[in-house]
């Protein structure tokens, strides 16, 4: 079961989950964790590709959490677990299979990631690329094509999308002087829409010599053809391209 | 004339156990019943071929279900179900060449490549749909307007055994009794949900009795004369002014929930096999109608040669035609002409506008 089809009890998680707490005045907790896969998978259409990391995101009550490797989805899970509150670990199907390194602190059994803490993925010093699930691989992907060029861009895995590490994002900026947010969800009222007013209303913004660019999934319902899916989400090759065309280079 | 098993009844008298229908009609459930076979026989090997991507379900074993319904309803009647719907779409009057299109993508499938193996339609069939139980109110809602029109029609709504355990098939239940809305609830009961026997999510596996105070009849869905029967009597009891009815057809799907389930971890090969040969839809039919004199055996032989010529020829020509346009990216949003300015894409240079002189 995906998030796709946590629409039919949004209501519980959101309408009860995250504002029980609140609403009686501490009376209640509700400590519980909701995970599952979500965002596109391949040729799974409409009903089967959302990202709810904006949808989610935006309710005060719930943590939102969204792991890109297996670090994040050991350590982010965990703390979701121990957490008091309620919370979203929002996976991706597309990253079930894949492998990645580990360690033996990764493997201890007391191995957590604390919410609200970005990870610097990759670093670099022409441009901060700010992202979280599968698109974070697409970002380093995009990354090693621009270094092959001269072009140094710093990758941060968010890992939490509520609270949103904004600390790690201006601190990135104030060396990069340019940001770019990479999602595969919708354009409008999104996590990429969020990163970019908080910048605007930061200290950063004198910093910024471009405008904060967003990479997104395109505004329209996925579809099943393949070629028009392909169109309808990022992938390392549009960031290559969007982050030349923010630099302004050839 | 049928056995009795045939029929249970809850709250209400069973249909008839004896059938009567024309030479013509009994041979043409025949040969789609075929037809579909065929069609979800050439879906299976172009999934693993892999021109087909994502899901894909198929309803091999169940297609007694489409069948029957189809041969009991008028086109004027509306049908709506989950993700097992080529069977439904093909009945409903598309084109195999427009499904199989539809599967691979293509421009020419029924949903123009939009909606894939989940989401087709065909007049007066409602989808279709990927999201588990949530066409059955959908389906309470278009019998809510068969009514509201004053239609002399019903709404058949098709969910699977798993999905009967939705609350909100519950919901439509209750607002289709307490409002007598011409609607047929048909639970598609093929024993096991995505992973799981029935008896497992559950708690109560009579099916035709989960409707309370709506009456129910539980038919042999691998009896296409038994679906035809049951599905006629309940369309005559809906459009009758008498409300909701709950079917369930006891049916067995061959493979897995979808293709990327191989089916055989929550029940065992032996079983599908005996399945097979001693229940399946088309095998038994083909002995009645042979038995009973209405077809020889070599007739049959020669539609089924022709299904399979027709599948062939609408698979390659389904193969054969070209992915849609990349502008069908921004078609169907909304309605044409009453779209928003625009739409934006993933980085703002490819941003769409409409009606731009």
């Amino acid at each position: 079961m995906t998030f796709n089809f946590a629409m039919q009890a949004i209501d519980q998680i959101i309408n009860s989950g995250a504002k029980t707490h609140y609403m009686s005045g501490a009376f209640a907790k509700c400590p519980i964790v909701f995970r599952g896969p979500n965002g596109a998978a391949a040729g799974v259409a409409a009903q089967h590709s959302q990202d709810y990391a904006s949808w989610y995101g935006q309710i005060p009550g719930l943590k939102v959490v969204s792991p890109y490797d297996a670090e994040d989805a050991k350590g982010l899970l965990k703390a979701a677990i121990r957490d008091p509150n309620p919370v979203v670990v929002l996976e991706n199907e597309l990253m079930y299979g894949v492998s990645f390194p580990s360690s033996a602190e990764i493997a201890s059994k007391d191995f957590v990631i604390p919410f609200g803490k970005a990870k610097i993925a990759r670093e670099g010093t022409d441009i901060t690329i700010a992202t979280y699930s599968r698109p974070v691989g697409f970002a380093l992907e995009a990354a090693e094509m621009l270094a092959k060029e001269g072009i140094s861009a710093e990758v941060i895995n968010l890992r939490s999308i509520r609270p949103l590490d904004l600390a790690s994002i201006i601190k990135s900026v104030k060396k990069t002087n340019h940001l770019m947010t990479v999602e595969q969800g919708f354009p409008q009222f999104g996590v990429g829409s969020e990163v970019s007013a908080q910048i605007m209303e930061s200290e950063a913004f004198d910093y910024l010599d471009a405008p904060v660019c967003r990479v997104t999934g395109a505004d329209v319902p996925m579809p099943y053809a393949q070629n028009l899916e392909r169109l309808a989400l990022p992938d390392a090759e549009v960031i290559y391209k969007q982050v030349k065309r923010v630099l302004n280079v050839e | 004339e049928f056995g009795d098993k045939t029929f249970e009844g809850y709250n209400i008298d069973v249909p008839s156990s004896s059938i009567t229908l024309t030479k013509a009609d009994a041979i043409s459930l025949y040969r789609e019943m075929q037809m579909v076979r065929r069609l979800e026989m050439a879906a299976d090997s172009s999934y693993k071929h892999k021109l087909i991507r994502g899901f894909c379900h198929l309803c091999t074993g169940q297609e007694a279900v489409p069948v029957g319904i189809e041969g009991a309803i008028t086109k004027e009647d509306a049908i709506i179900t989950a993700y097992r719907c080529h069977g439904f779409t093909y009945m409903r009057g598309a084109a195999p060449v427009g499904i199989l299109a539809e599967l691979m993508g293509r421009k020419d499938g029924v949903s123009k490549g939009k909606g894939g193996s989940m989401h087709m339609y065909a007049p007066n069939f409602y989808g279709g749909n990927g999201i588990v139980g949530a066409q059955v109110p959908l389906g309470a809602g278009i019998a809510f307007a068969q009514k509201y029109n004053n239609e002399k029609t019903c709404t058949l709504a098709l969910y699977g055994d798993g999905a009967a355990n939705q609350g909100q098939v519950f919901e439509a239940y209750n607002m289709a009794k307490l409002w007598d809305l011409p609607v047929i609830f048909v639970c598609e009961n093929n024993k096991y949900g995505m992973g799981t026997a029935a008896g497992r999510a559950a708690a109560n596996t009579d099916y035709y009795t989960r409707g309370q105070y709506i009456p129910g009849i539980r038919v042999n869905g691998m009896d296409v004369l038994a679906v035809r029967q049951a599905v006629a009597y309940a369309r005559e009891y809906a459009t009758s002014g008498n409300g909701p009815l709950v079917l369930e057809m006891k049916t067995y799907r061959y493979g897995g929930h979808s293709m990327s389930d191989p089916g055989t971890t929550y029940r065992t090969r032996e079983e599908i096999q005996h399945m097979r040969s001693t229940s399946d839809p088309i095998t038994g039919y083909k002995h009645r109608l042979v038995d009973s004199g209405v077809a020889s055996e070599d007739e049959l032989k020669s539609i089924d040669k022709e299904a399979k010529k027709l599948i062939d020829e609408a698979l390659a020509t389904a193969k054969a035609t070209p992915e849609p346009a990349a502008s069908e990216l921004w078609d169907d949003v909304y309605v044409k002409g009453s779209e928003v300015p625009y739409l934006r894409g993933r980085v703002a240079e490819e941003t769409h506008y409409y009606n731009v002189d």
